[in-house]
């Protein structure tokens, strides 16, 4: 059996989600430039959010038919915290100088993940979340399961509507313009501080998809999942150039298909047989990181800074 | 009859630092004002204040008979109030009609829009032929050019233009500045910040010599132009 087109959809499948959660971290920073290290919690919350919809309904409900319904349950939950994590912890330090909001950002994480940890009903273990019934699909030589449709289904229509979102609707132009130049933007009558939460809105909206993604992906949802993932979904945006949305979904693919190949067959290579298998694809997907700050520092979409302000 | 914009013993401060120590100056309805001054004197200061993006330590200033103090500065242009800023800031990876709709942002008329979209091609050709264009490529000139139309896009009851001439070549100054003078002579009010005191002076009504947060000596352009202590400092003769 070819296990290449095997490995490719399960890059695939990882990195649209790294992808739809890179976004978050990309507009936030292209309109503030602040790196909002609690997206990968407000990822997680829309788990539990989904989750929650789910365990709310009459038992017994089809998951074709509720999962639209826990889709907008975490969208909902995801984009609560989100808007609420720029209201209350962020907005206030705008001005201060930038370590304040990187602590801050921390802050928010453990408290988040702990708020799930000590109130979530069995939040201190890993919840089960609900499955696709039926046998795996074959496309092109691999074999995809049925919850990872989802993702496959959902990451380029979220792209497609991000993108006449930005470039064709007049809030996504006053984005645009709020991103490369924040003081003009206001000269011109756009409520900047609006636009800013309209980006972290958005971010968290993706985020609430991806993980909906996850919770079909893995079978289960648990309130450390925003590290790890966020922590990927991060470097996919570095990795596609911070502050470019497309940057973003084509960092987080080439993440996803580059651990699934350094997983499948770095082991394969003379003399680096102890570096295969999933153990180390955390590693392979830093090198990766490190390798493009090097070579192309402002990532692969990337504008050079001095093209910003 | 209340001028159109009046400042009074306006004060501007940088953290500790005052840049702006109390000035107060008019701008009638259909009047061309100009405040010159060397780098530093807190020009800049006094138009990003004005338009919003600064708040005041002290003073207050009245435009179109409301007080401005408060204001947000995305509200500020809804008043009418429009600002060029020093340096262009154009958004440089849109279009140029990207930016000329964006200086439009609060108005609703889409005709209109079309139609004074149409007038800036007419005032500026060259924006015309190139409006698909980024307007991070254009030439400093055409960025200028740009930078007023984007300005006049609002349909401003008063337009502020700071440094208009900076980093032009003397052709591109000229043409500029005969645009200032023609948007004069439609009755646009207009409050010009200028290094270039020649040009600045010769074409306002009233001018204001500012330096070091103060302004020193007001008159009309015509006697600035012909005072002695300023075509000494500013114009460059002894
Ligand atoms: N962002 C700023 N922070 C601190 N000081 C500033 C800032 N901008 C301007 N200044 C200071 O304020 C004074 C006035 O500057 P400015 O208004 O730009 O003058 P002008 O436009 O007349 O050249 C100068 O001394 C300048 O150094
Ligand atoms: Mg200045």
């Amino acid at each position: 059996m070819n296990e290449l087109p095997q490995q490719l959809a399960n890059g695939l499948i990882l990195g649209a989600m790294y992808g739809l959660i890179a976004i978050g971290y990309t507009m936030v920073y292209g309109i503030v430039q602040l790196i909002n290290f609690a997206h990968g919690e407000i990822f997680m919350v829309g788990g539990f959010g989904a989750l929650s919809v789910y365990l709310a309904l009459p038992s017994g409900t089809s998951l074709t038919l509720a999962l639209p319904v826990m889709l907008l349950g975490g969208i909902a939950v995801s984009v609560l915290v989100g808007v609420a994590a720029e209201r209350f912890a962020y907005r206030p330090l705008r001005g201060a100088p930038r370590l304040a909001p990187l602590i801050t950002a921390i802050g928010l994480s453990i408290a988040l993940q702990q708020a799930i940890w000590k109130w979530y009903p069995d939040g201190k273990q890993a919840r089960v979340f609900p499955q696709f019934k039926g046998r795996a699909l074959d496309i092109l030589g691999a074999t995809v399961q049925r919850g990872d449709l989802f993702v496959l289904i959902a990451a380029p229509l979220c792209m497609l509507a991000l993108g006449f979102f930005v470039s064709k609707t007049r809030s996504g132009r006053a984005m645009q313009a709020t991103a490369q130049d924040p003081d003009t933007a206001r000269l011109m009558g756009i409520n900047t501080d609006r636009i800013i939460v309209l980006a972290f809105a958005i971010g968290a909206a993706f985020a609430g998809v991806a993980a909906v993604a996850y919770g079909l992906r893995t079978g289960e949802v648990q309130f450390r999942m925003g590290f790890i993932m966020g922590l990927k979904a991060f470097t996919a945006a570095v990795l596609g150039g911070i502050g470019n949305i497309y940057g973003a979904m084509l960092g987080g693919l080439v993440l996803g298909v580059a651990e699934a190949l350094a997983t499948a067959y770095v082991e394969n290579i003379p003399g680096m047989q102890q570096f295969g298998g999933g153990a180390w694809k955390d590693v392979w997907a830093f090198v990766l990181l490190i390798l493009v700050l090097l070579l192309r520092p402002q990532g692969l979409l990337g504008e050079r800074v001095a093209d910003r302000a | 009859m209340t001028a159109l914009l009046e400042v009074e013993d306006l004060r501007v401060a940088y953290g500790k630092i005052e840049a702006v120590k109390g000035i107060s100056f008019t701008v009638e309805a259909g009047q061309a004002v100009t405040l010159i001054g060397t780098n530093g004197a807190g020009k800049t200061t006094t138009l990003r204040t004005l338009s919003g993006l600064l708040k005041p330590l002290a003073g207050k200033i009245t435009f179109d008979g409301e007080p401005l103090g408060g204001v947000p500065a995305h509200k500020i242009v809804e008043r009418g109030l429009a600002h060029s800023p020093e340096g262009r800031r154009l958004f440089p990876r849109l279009t140029i009609a990207e930016n000329l709709q964006l200086g439009a942002f609060l108005r609703k008329d889409t005709a209109g829009i079309d139609a004074d979209i149409h007038r800036v091609y007419d005032l500026f050709p060259i924006l015309g032929e190139r409006r698909k264009q980024a307007s991070g490529t254009l030439s400093g000139g055409e960025q200028q050019m740009l930078a007023m139309g984007r300005a006049l896009m609002s349909r401003p009851k008063l337009l502020m233009l700071d440094e208009p001439s900076m980093g032009l070549s003397p052709i591109m100054m000229q043409k500029i500045m005969e645009t200032i003078r023609e948007l004069r002579s439609q009755g646009t009010t207009i409050l010009l910040v200028e290094q270039n005191a020649q040009a600045a002076l010769s074409l306002a009504d009233q001018g204001h010599v500012m330096e070091i947060g103060r302004i020193v000596l007001s008159g009309s352009g015509y006697r600035l132009l012909h005072d002695e202590s300023v075509r000494k400092a500013y114009l460059g003769e002894d």
